[in-house]
């Protein structure tokens, strides 16, 4: 929880980082940041780590009926991928003042927050597929946008991820052809993932951004980088067509492009839903919390054994 | 005599990384043309951990021919604090190519 009292950092030191930033440096590990500079990117890669480690699960649970081996390889190298992108995030979290083992079991607990998106179940292969294509791609927005962050080790890690990102998208869209050109079944199994995972990916941006000293603030340093709603527009204007592409319907019948505002309209999903998913309410929060919990303590050998590995050199 | 301190304050990596003993920075190299470089880092309790963690985090995709792993303990930095020493105090110019385009093209004119 962040701590009520704002700390307050030498003024000088403020003015002098202000103008680097401003003249677009970037801010190493170690070097002197503000207080509220360090918390947001902490906070904040934080819970990308956390959501790359949540992430990996509603696929992994796939994994064993992955529809063919090819599938499956692929699928389980997707998984390691996104396990890395933890590892990595972590690592550079852990430098800006908080212990990994400790970000860890807060995740364990459930009191760090993942994103909203890996709150919901994975029903059919179909949304395995959903998840590659417009999950990742949702994803990739952010990311993308952040590799411009001011913090510099975060950006040089995003670099890695959104390479990898890419590469799971496009196999995300091989296997959504598959679908949309197969048979009916197969077509109404990826309208149905389609139309139940719409809401979420609208969630995953956040609210519509309200001008406030926060926001501001947050731009002026480059800890965001584009507004929720850009993102979001980003995000239809890319996969919207792919949808449209092969005859699948818009899950969302108040989509549409607006030519003369230049961006899409759509209808406003439930945002009371989404609170209530952060919050940790989702409706597969609880077992995919303990999916974790049982995975990493079915994996306490592993450390014990790198422990005695240490204690016996 | 002890070894010449290159700025006034050079920065310990290992007073950043919490728990440096045990952090090893990566290196990899793609191809023998290549050097090594940075790519990331890795948590191990010695160095043939390191190596085998390293090889799955960062050469499970990407060619690679060669790892190194270096505790941060052992890594000895510059500090941001100090890239002033990285401006030239003169003008340097001499030490590009591109004075010698000029003088070939006089040369040609002749």
């Amino acid at each position: 929880m962040t701590a009520a009292v704002e700390p307050v950092d030498n003024p000088e030191q403020l003015v002098a980082f202000e103008t680097r930033l401003k003249a677009g440096d970037r801010v190493e590990a170690g070097e002197w940041m503000p207080a509220r500079y360090r918390a947001e990117c902490l906070r904040l890669i934080q819970m990308h780590a956390n959501s790359e480690l949540m992430g990996a699960l509603p696929e992994r649970e796939w994994i064993p009926r992955a529809p063919t081996l090819s599938r499956k390889m692929a699928l389980v190298a997707k998984v390691q991928d996104e396990i890395g992108h933890a590892q990595l995030l972590y690592r550079i979290a852990e430098d800006l003042g908080k212990p990994r083992v400790q970000m860890i079991e807060e995740l364990l607990a459930g009191t760090a927050k993942f994103h909203n998106v890996f709150h919901y179940p994975a029903e059919t292969w179909a949304d395995v597929i959903v998840i590659q294509v417009f999950v990742d791609g949702a994803a990739m927005q952010t990311q993308g946008s952040l590799r411009l962050c001011s913090y510099a080790p975060y950006a040089r890690v995003l670099r890695r991820i959104c390479y990898e990102e890419d590469f799971h998208i496009r196999l995300g869209i091989d296997g959504f052809k598959v679908l949309a050109e197969g048979t009916a079944a197969q077509r109404a199994m990826l309208q149905d993932a389609l139309d139940r995972w719409w809401s979420p990916l609208m969630h995953f941006f956040g609210p519509h951004d309200q001008v406030s000293p926060h926001l501001e603030t947050m731009m002026r340093w480059r800890i965001k980088v584009k507004s929720n709603d850009e993102l979001r527009q980003q995000f239809l204007r890319q996969f919207v067509p792919l949808i449209q592409e092969y005859g699948l319907r818009l899950p969302d019948p108040g989509l549409a492009w607006d030519e003369q505002k230049g961006h899409y309209v759509y209808s406003e999903p439930d945002w009371e839903e989404f609170r209530r998913v952060i919050r940790g309410e989702g409706p597969r929060t609880r077992e995919r919390l303990a999916l974790r919990n049982r995975a990493h303590d079915q994996h306490r050998w592993v450390r014990e054994a790198v422990a005695q590995w240490e204690r016996a050199a | 005599m002890g070894a010449r301190r290159l700025t006034a304050s050079g920065m310990r990596l290992d007073q950043i990384v919490p728990d440096a003993g045990h952090v090893f920075a990566v290196f990899r190299q793609d191809t023998k043309n290549d050097t090594h470089v940075h790519v990331g880092d890795v948590h191990a309790p010695d160095h043939e951990m390191a190596l085998v963690l390293a090889k799955e985090q960062f050469a499970r995709r990407d060619p690679c021919v060669n790892l190194w792993a270096v505790r941060y303990v052992d890594v000895a930095a510059t500090s941001y604090d100090d890239v002033d020493m990285f401006a030239p105090a003169t003008d340097k110019s001499y030490r590009f190519g591109g004075s010698y385009r000029e003088q070939q093209r006089t040369y040609r004119r002749r």
